[in-house]
């Protein structure tokens, strides 16, 4: 056994259930008759739609634009006809107003070898603007316009590019799968960040429970004494950005500061083959990988979806949900959100689609009775103690909390997964971060 | 598609670890279940009868309060069940069976539920009883017997002989021994004068092995060191107990015996004999089983630390200077009450936060 660079003693170990579905390469889904598009799929302020109703898209068409510097673009990922534009729930359980396109026309793009734009002689800013220009945003589940994350302000210095792929979170597999099987358009990427960035290091941090895909980009890489492949410890939130940092430079990113403050940048797999995408073949984020796995579901698979499918069409193409499925949940298993209908489209951020049956559901106990144990202290990779914070905010202590330091909490759910009493502890801190976030405006408005 | 069948909503995360409550609960009461055996098997069947009744006594208590208290009745969640066992195995082999009995009910009843029941006792229930039992039935919690002796000859535990005999000061001990290995052995001191006693007063034979495995006056549950160790070693390893506890308060008690306790054979410091302090009373019982306790622990790994080291000084300062043979307990139910204090000052830092 080697030895193998993490963030240090804290953390989590869930099982990782990626059996189920790494073996299996990306398959392609059927083309939907509609596609739901919503403007708020990324951090940021939402997109401004600049189609109306019945008006005849493209493939690759813009459909919505940045409202703003911290904003994406958004286009359609069918052709067809704006059938309507209206308010629906999306996946993180709010409303959005959403651009609902019946599939009619020709495909122009997809499954089209079109033609290879030679990136090496293009500039930085046109690089940039590329990248905002096609709507590329983080695709490990933050969904940060990248264009905002690359442009990097005066006065810093980056001379480290981390490539993320640790994808701790359980059952998902699609980073997994895109290191082996698209291999080659990953490095073509991390070259175009190169030239945007122009960094001394760059790592490809892979948990050490993907020995083939660390095996073939060692391969891959070894003739490119700039990039290293750094096998790290399977361990939860590995796949965090501070936590991945720290991991692979042993630079600490501070609380009130940015990665690029210690001069790194951390792209996630999919984010850099998404680039690559969109530098040589002019293709928009217009699809992504969806892991669909777990328990409930018959036919685990990864597919590349259209962004804008429901659901419910991404599940039957894996054969439908099994009888006894108890939670459907977008994104990981511990930091996704629970759906209570299908009918919620796949949008830039959804990595993954986890079925929950009877067999794997666990309930919480709300009025849980702590044991003072401490595991959730030392399963908080951010060096906090939920259960005192917990504490402060069942005695209404919001101030307590805060200077515990409740508002750096991640919401990762490594406390509340390793917690013995089944206490809800990330759901008390969204509420506890709410209130004083509420509380503490309150108290601005009276002093102004 | 789905089935019309409602689908469960709630906040992430959505997978959680196995482990329960009641699962800690019940596996480290299984794997005190050797150990009580071994009691048994080396007491006889009435020391079977005593972990009985603390266990029974100990259930009932728990139920009585809830259904007086209108709560709900939680006494398979087997902390009531450890509770018990723990207190059985506190008492000594012979003693009469209404020790146990209202011991149990005052560890349960007073310690545990008057407080607020589980998660809230500010000491761990079983350390209180057996304090409360030491101090109100000192003759009986003080009368031992030879194991595998079927008249259940009385004898002393080799700490109570060795507390005695340096007391009475009937050994001679600061010409002789010092003359006799010429502080040349590294350890030495209590197994010699053990030895060197008269044989009614310590009827089994101390040595290293005996001590070890259980030939010992003792009580029921913390004669056999080997088997304690085998079970905190599994909880150790499969993270039910946590290694800060013992492995601190292991490491103070061989520590300060080495340096202090060879003084007490006029052999000056560094001769004391770590292993012994170890092997003898309720060092094992006490670090791997009692100390551990969550609830009355602090939570973070250094206030843990100093939790054990704590333990292991006042367990070693009672035994070396005390009145008494054993400190433990008493070590264990100090440390308990520091507990507050120690998770007021130990705080974790979060990562990447600056103080400005």
């Amino acid at each position: 056994m080697s030895f193998k660079k993490s963030f240090g003693y804290r953390g989590a170990h869930p099982d990782d259930y990626k059996y189920i579905t790494n073996k299996n390469s990306i398959s392609f889904t059927d083309v939907p008759d509609r596609v739901y598009i919503p403007v708020i799929q990324h951090i940021g302020a939402p997109a401004k739609i600049v189609v109306s109703v019945g008006q005849v898209v493209e493939e690759g068409q813009l459909i919505a634009e940045a409202d703003g510097f911290v904003s994406a673009n958004i286009h359609s990922s069918i052709p067809g006809t704006v059938a309507a534009i209206e308010e629906r729930y999306i996946s993180v359980g709010k409303k959005s107003k959403t651009i609902v396109i019946e599939l009619n026309g020709e495909f122009r793009k997809s499954g089209k070898n079109i033609h290879l734009t030679d990136w090496k002689s293009m500039t930085k800013d046109q690089l940039l603007k590329k990248i905002k220009d096609y709507g590329i945003v983080g695709m490990g589940g933050a969904t940060f316009p990248t264009h905002v994350k690359l442009t990097i302000p005066n006065g810093k210095n980056v001379d480290t590019l981390i490539i993320n792929g640790a994808e701790c979170e359980p059952y998902i597999t699609g980073d997994h799968r895109l290191m082996i099987d698209r291999s080659e358009d990953l490095l073509e990427g991390i070259n175009i960040i190169n030239k945007i960035l122009d960094v001394r290091n760059i790592y490809i941090g892979i948990e050490s429970n993907k020995k083939d895909a660390i095996k073939r980009l060692k391969t891959l890489c070894l003739n490119r004494y700039n990039i290293k492949v750094v096998p790290l410890r399977v361990k939860y939130p590995q796949g965090d950005e501070k936590q991945i940092i720290k991991a692979i430079t042993n630079r600490v990113v501070q609380v009130d500061q940015l990665p690029s403050d210690v001069g790194v940048i951390v792209q996630n797999v999919a984010t850099v083959i998404a680039i690559k995408e969109a530098i040589v073949n002019d293709k928009p984020l217009i699809d992504r990988i969806v892991t669909v796995s777990g328990s409930g579901v018959k036919e685990p698979k990864n597919l590349k979806v259209k962004i804008g499918t429901l659901l419910k069409e991404v599940i039957e193409e894996c054969g439908g949900l099994k009888e006894d499925v108890k939670k459907v949940v977008i994104g990981g298993p511990m930091m996704g959100f629970a759906q209570y209908d299908l009918e919620v489209p796949v949008t830039k951020g959804c990595s993954a689609v986890v079925a929950l049956s009877e067999d794997d559901y666990t309930d919480f106990i709300p009025n849980g009775i702590c044991l003072n144990c401490g595991k959730c202290i030392n399963a908080c990779a951010f060096g906090l103690a939920p259960t005192v914070i917990n504490k402060y905010i069942k005695y209404n202590l919001f101030d307590k909390a805060a200077e515990s330091g409740l508002m750096y909490c991640k919401e990762c759910g490594a406390c509340a997964w390793s917690c013995p009493a089944r206490i809800p502890l990330v759901q008390n801190f969204r509420l506890g971060k709410d209130i004083y976030r509420k509380l503490t405006e309150k108290k601005k408005k009276n002093k102004g | 598609m789905n089935n019309g069948k409602l689908l469960i909503v709630s906040s992430s995360p959505h997978l959680l670890n196995n482990e329960s409550t009641r699962s800690i609960m019940w596996i480290v009461s299984l794997f005190l279940l050797p150990s009580i055996a071994f009691g048994i098997f080396a007491f006889g069947a009435y020391a079977g009868l005593v972990v009985l009744f603390s266990i029974l006594f100990s259930i009932l208590t728990e139920a009585a309060v809830q259904l007086i208290r209108k709560q709900k009745v939680t006494i398979l969640d087997g902390s009531a069940f450890l509770t018990g066992a723990l207190i059985g195995m506190n008492m000594p082999p012979q003693v009469p069976l209404y020790i146990p009995i209202i011991t149990s009910i005052f560890a349960t009843g007073l310690v545990k539920h008057a407080f607020g029941g589980l998660g809230q006792n500010w000491a761990n229930p079983a350390i209180a009883g057996r304090v409360f039992a030491l101090v109100a039935w000192s003759k009986y919690m003080t009368t031992w017997t030879v194991p595998f002796d079927a008249d259940a000859v009385t004898t002393a535990t080799p700490l109570g002989a060795l507390k005695s005999a340096l007391l009475e000061g009937n050994i001679d001990l600061s010409s002789t021994f010092a003359e006799q290995v010429g502080l040349s052995k590294f350890f030495y001191g209590p197994i010699q004068v053990l030895q060197s006693l008269p044989g009614e007063v310590i009827k089994t034979d101390t040595t290293y092995f005996n001590l070890f495995f259980g030939l010992k006056g003792g009580c029921i549950g913390e004669i056999s060191v080997f088997l304690l160790l085998l079970g905190g070693i599994y909880l150790i390893y499969r993270k039910i107990v946590s290694i800060d506890i013992p492995l601190s308060f292991f490491l103070t008690v061989a520590v300060v015996a080495w340096i202090f306790d060879g003084t007490r054979f006029g052999l000056g410091y560094f001769h004391g004999d770590p292993i012994f302090h170890l092997l003898t009373g309720g060092c094992a019982l006490g670090a791997l089983f009692m100390a551990t306790d969550m609830v009355t622990t602090p939570i973070t790994i250094k206030g843990r630390i100093i939790f054990g080291i704590g333990c292991g000084l006042i367990t070693m300062l009672v035994r070396m200077y005390g009145g008494l043979p054993e400190g433990v307990s008493l070590s264990i139910l100090f440390m308990n009450m520091l507990t507050p204090m120690i998770d007021r000052f130990i705080k974790v830092k979060p990562f990447g936060f600056v103080k400005k």
